[in-house]
């Protein structure tokens, strides 16, 4: 039972993976893969918890209680806004490809047009 | 490949890597006993050697800041793509559609605009102290210029946030970032060395260099932002009123 | 580990499944809003402040304006 928080970042990965896979819309591929993303957040997020341990804010806290480790959390919190950036960016790329492919289904695009 | 054949293909090997993953999560520390020393240090440290409260964004903008500038330049970079692919040669619509009807939605939301900015550069300039810090902030005060189009209309939002000022705003926050390192260099010390006074842990000038660095990053991560929203939304008006090919 | 640790990560495990399986578009914003939110409580619970607020503020401002936009987008060709 102590394994679930990892449990459930390799099953969101594996949903994401699935929905992209599965998918018949560009939009709804670039959110599935938007959820893969996030996988990698609470596996960061998790591994960095420390039993006991508080937030690792020390305004009122005296410096030395234990606290959750700051360094993962570093890591995450630029990626998460960065993310949706990119999210913005392949999205953008899949108006553009409609306009010149005519479809948003990513399976009947082909990659060589005569 | 048929549909059905992907997805079988696809049951196995998934079958495979949820086994590997699962075998791999196995065998790292259990929930809650993380030995890693690098965080327990700079938990014990941080407020002793920077006077910044708040450990994470200490991390993230001096400990860590090469990691922050690294990012900054994807959010640049994935920005200029989206303004390369949508800012073709588009004449700017003259009457832009104005689907907001309700005076209640018009009211709450132009109330609401200087709340939210005032929450934004509030969440900003503490970053050093509590919970926030250039990222989340930068992101709220670009939801206060949306609300401009949210509760009023494009020609509002389009006239607060002219697109040369904001491009020119996006610029000195990455470079700004940047700049700051450099002179760190140039003054013999690492690039991006803290070389200001701490001040008082507790204090919003706290941290040296860090405040300086996490407000490039606020007017990076708005103007992105303000410049993603002003490309999607003179998009679909332009797509709207039929003038693209 | 505490009850409220199991129901926050089998909740957002429900609704990562949910916006996967989601097919109609503006049903998908709001369910990738909705499993946002779920990752927020799950982050305050893990003592995470700073990353709870940068997923918030993402999740509910940044993310679904520009999904939507892009949908209608979409929908207006």
């Amino acid at each position: 039972m102590s394994y679930l928080p990892f449990l459930l970042a390799v099953w969101i990965f594996l949903v994401g993976l699935f929905g992209i896979v599965r998918s018949r819309n560009f939009i709804h591929l670039v959110v599935c893969l938007s959820v893969a993303q996030s996988s990698t957040y609470v596996l960061l997020l998790s591994v960095g918890y420390v039993k006991g341990g508080t937030a690792p804010i020390f305004k009122d806290v005296k410096p030395g209680t234990k606290a959750v480790d700051p360094v993962v959390q570093a890591l995450t919190l630029t990626d998460i806004v960065v993310s949706v950036t990119v999210a913005a960016l392949l999205l953008a790329l899949a108006i553009l490809g409609k306009r010149h492919a005519g479809t948003m289904n990513p399976e009947e695009l082909h990659p060589m047009r005569g | 490949m048929t549909r059905r054949a992907r997805l079988i293909v696809f049951g196995v090997a998934a079958a495979g890597l949820a086994a590997l993953l699962i075998w791999g999560t196995l065998g790292i520390p259990d929930f809650g006993h993380y030995h890693g020393r690098y965080g327990q240090i700079l938990n014990r440290d941080a407020v002793k050697e920077r006077q910044a409260t708040n450990t994470v964004t200490a991390i993230v903008f001096d400990y860590r800041g090469l990691d922050t500038m690294g990012e900054e330049f994807i959010l640049f970079a994935a920005v200029t793509g989206v303004a390369l692919l949508l800012r073709e040669t588009r004449q700017r619509v003259p009457n832009p559609i104005d689907p907001v009807r309700s005076e209640a939605v018009r009211a709450v939301g132009i109330c609401l605009v200087p709340a939210v900015l005032t929450l934004g550069l509030w969440i900003v300039a503490h970053g050093a102290v509590t919970p926030g810090g250039g990222f989340q902030g930068g992101v709220i005060l670009a939801a206060a210029f949306l609300l401009l189009w949210l509760a009023g209309s494009l020609r509002a939002y389009t006239r607060v946030t002219p697109t040369p000022f904001v491009d020119l705003t996006e610029g000195t926050g990455a470079g700004g970032y940047v700049l700051v390192g450099l002179v760190a260099l140039l003054l013999g010390e690492p690039f991006l060395h803290n070389l200001l006074p701490y001040g008082l842990a507790g204090k919003l000038s706290s941290g040296g260099s860090i405040p300086i660095l996490n407000w490039a990053t606020a007017l990076a991560v708005t103007a992105a932002f303000l410049l993603l929203f002003a490309e999607f939304l003179e998009e679909r008006s332009f797509v709207i009123a039929g003038k693209h090919k | 580990m505490n009850v409220i640790y199991v129901v926050s990560i089998v909740l957002a495990g429900a609704a990562a499944l949910a916006v996967v399986l989601t097919q109609d578009l503006i049903r998908l914003a709001m369910a990738a809003s909705f499993y946002t939110l779920t990752l927020v409580v799950f982050f305050l619970l893990l003592q995470a402040p700073d990353v709870a607020l940068s997923e918030l503020v993402v999740g509910t401002i940044a993310y679904p304006v520009v999904l939507l936009v892009a949908i209608l987008i979409d929908r207006a060709e």
